[in-house]
């Protein structure tokens, strides 16, 4: 599904991204950790095609594409979707309209969608105008729920939520890789499971969020290197336990 | 500014029939017409009142509880409007309003009885058909205590490029408890000179919302209308959209005085250039307290223009919260790029921020005034990007 090549990436004068590879297989959920600083938010946002990052180096493929030029929208079309962090407010622009505009004239039902997720009673306010961090959160899943990604890029899900929000979110993200998987008389679980098509790449500092997803494999991101491959849990594990500086000695 | 000479216009001589149904009027002033507010087939309207020129040609309201009638009928039957005819603004302001004050040639006299809620908005039209008239009207609005009223008023020439002069005088008087909604579309062209004064009064309790739209090319239009609220409790509220195109020269501005107590006062502008020049000004004073006032002036300018905000508050007594917000720039890049995210191509992106920043839905504006706002955009939207 998505794969990367010796990344490097420039803000302005300063590397901060010095030769990523990375491979995620379609049905994958990949969980990268990491220091603040580390350039895990850049990783996303050059995957995205966002703002001043520059890529000096390396190849991003996607389904097949070389996607490292490409302007993000066309990103978006091909199915990259991302959940911001701090998204802007638009003035003037529902909730609604941008929702369905991100469903990119395929068929969504808005209204029953946002039930979802709690957010029908937003649907008519500006986007993002006033948003709490979970209203935030709430408001990005269903614009991807529209957008139906085949890989979602998913920065921090559990920054500025509550409990009771983060269950909500953490279900709807696990609806967003595997679909609606329920018992059906023609196919199986299990079937279900293998058929999902949509990839993850979630950073995460604190963790919660591998309460509800599959994730399968995640990675510490340290000062624009990628190490310590392991499975999430065991690498959430270890950094509560030893925090970052064993990565560093891993790196050397 | 330019100077204007008022004697390059005719203040005489431009008399006009009456017209009896305003359907029958060529379509393309009927199409100005839309894009000012006024919708001939008088269709979810409580009345409408038409001006062309140097006289009243249609003036009818089948709403119980509502007068209008030409102004010069109103200083006849209510023994020249004492009390209110040039109460609220100075006849010897400037050489505008001494013209008007010297000639009347018309403008509406709307007064909605106590207690009347009236539903559907009246609509008025000051037209400028004659190239080279200059129009001098003066319009007076009584809302009477505890009654409710919206008035759609458009200003507009019957060509684009016919030269005129407008000079008119609006003077509200919002009573106790009242409510008055004044919705105004300039749709002027590029030879238009405009010169409205207006100022108002609200009582305790009363409530005035301006919306004002304006998109066209005007030559040269100067406004700044001011509202004092007088009584307890009194809210004014002024709500800006505003579109320079090349050629476009507007000085504008709104003014609110709190001069009671849990008074409320909010200016909002919107104003884009794509080529012509806006000074948007504001002003809140505040003279006792509890007052709250906000201003808030965005600019954006695409491609050429010049925008001038200039953002004033004034508070004379302790306790006074008065504050503002002023912006001058282009889209954000943030803003597009999270759209583009969504999978929205730049140009796209663009219009849809602009569309949301030029949003009038907010004024609660009849469907086809709405529709012909929205198409307006869309027209200009090829100036700007």
């Amino acid at each position: 599904m998505l794969k990367i090549e010796n990344l490097h990436v420039k803000i302005g004068q300063r590397e901060v991204l010095t030769g990523i590879d990375l491979e995620i297989n379609a049905g994958e959920t990949y969980i990268l950790f990491g220091p603040n600083g580390s350039g895990k938010t850049t990783l996303l946002m050059t995957l995205m095609g966002l703002g001043n990052y520059e890529v000096t180096g390396g190849k991003i493929w996607f389904k097949g594409h070389d996607i490292t030029e490409m302007p993000t929208y066309e990103r978006a079309r091909l199915g990259v979707g991302m959940s911001f962090q701090r998204p802007p407010t638009i003035h003037g622009l529902s909730t609604k309209h941008l929702v369905r505009m991100a469903a990119q004239g395929r068929d969504f039902d808005v209204e029953s969608m946002a039930r979802k997720v709690n957010m029908e009673s937003f649907l008519d306010r500006d986007v993002n105008a006033g948003f709490s961090g979970g209203e935030i959160k709430r408001s990005e899943l269903l614009q991807l729920m529209a957008q139906h990604p085949n890989l979602l890029l998913f920065d921090e899900p559990e920054s500025g939520v509550d409990l009771e929000n983060m269950h909500l979110i953490g279900k709807t993200v696990r609806t967003l890789l595997e679909g609606e998987i329920a018992p059906r008389p023609d196919c199986s679980m299990r079937e279900q499971k293998e058929m999902r098509s949509s990839s993850g790449l979630i950073i995460t500092h604190t963790g919660y969020i591998l309460d509800y997803i599959n994730a399968d494999r995640g990675q510490v991101l340290y000062d624009g290197h990628l190490c310590c491959e392991a499975r999430p849990r065991d690498i959430l594990e270890h950094i509560r336990a030893h925090g970052y500086q064993e990565c560093v000695r891993c790196l050397n | 500014m330019p100077k204007v000479d008022l004697s390059q216009f005719e203040f005489t001589g431009h008399a006009s029939n009456l017209i009896e149904d305003l359907t029958t009027m060529p379509q393309a002033e009927k199409e100005r017409l839309i894009m000012s507010g006024v919708d001939v087939t008088g269709v979810g309207r409580s009345g409408t009142f038409l001006q062309t020129d140097h006289n009243a040609v249609h003036c009818e309201t089948h709403q119980p509880g509502v007068e209008m009638m030409d102004i010069k009928d109103a200083l006849k039957k209510y023994d020249g409007l004492d009390g209110y005819y040039w109460t609220q603004v100075d006849p010897d302001k400037d050489e505008f309003t001494r013209a008007v004050a010297e000639n009347v040639h018309g403008g509406y006299f709307i007064r909605v009885a106590e207690g009347v809620q009236v539903q559907d908005p009246v609509q008025s039209c000051l037209l400028i058909r004659a190239n080279d008239t200059g129009q001098n009207v003066h319009n007076v609005v009584i809302v009477e205590e505890g009654a409710s009223l919206h008035i759609i008023t458009g200003c507009t020439v019957a060509s684009h490029d016919t030269k005129g002069a407008h000079l008119g005088i609006s003077e509200f008087f919002i009573k106790k408890n009242a409510s008055l909604t004044f919705t105004m579309v300039h749709n002027w062209g590029e030879n238009s000179v405009v010169r409205p004064r207006t100022g108002g009064v609200v009582e305790a309790g009363g409530v005035f919302q301006n919306n004002y739209v304006s998109m066209k090319t005007v030559k040269d239009l100067q406004s700044y209308p001011t509202i004092r609220l007088a009584g307890a409790g009194g809210i004014a509220r002024f709500n800006s959209v505003l579109v320079a195109p090349p050629g476009a020269y507007l000085d504008t501005g709104s003014r609110i005085i709190m001069d009671a107590p849990d008074t409320r006062g909010e200016i909002i502008s919107r104003t884009i250039t794509t080529g012509g020049t806006i000074i948007a000004r504001g002003d809140i004073q505040a003279n006792y307290v509890p007052a709250r006032g906000h201003l808030e002036c965005k600019g954006l300018i695409l491609g050429k223009g010049v925008i001038h905000a200039i953002p004033e508050l004034r508070g004379t007594v302790e306790g006074v919260e008065l504050s503002h917000e002023a912006a001058v720039g282009k889209i954000a890049q943030e803003e597009i790029e999270y759209l583009m995210a969504r999978g929205l191509d730049e140009d796209e992106a663009t219009s849809t921020i602009v569309r949301g920043f030029l949003n009038v839905d907010i004024m609660g504006l009849p469907a086809r005034l709405n529709d012909a706002i929205q198409k307006t955009i869309e027209e200009s939207e090829k100036d700007m990007f």
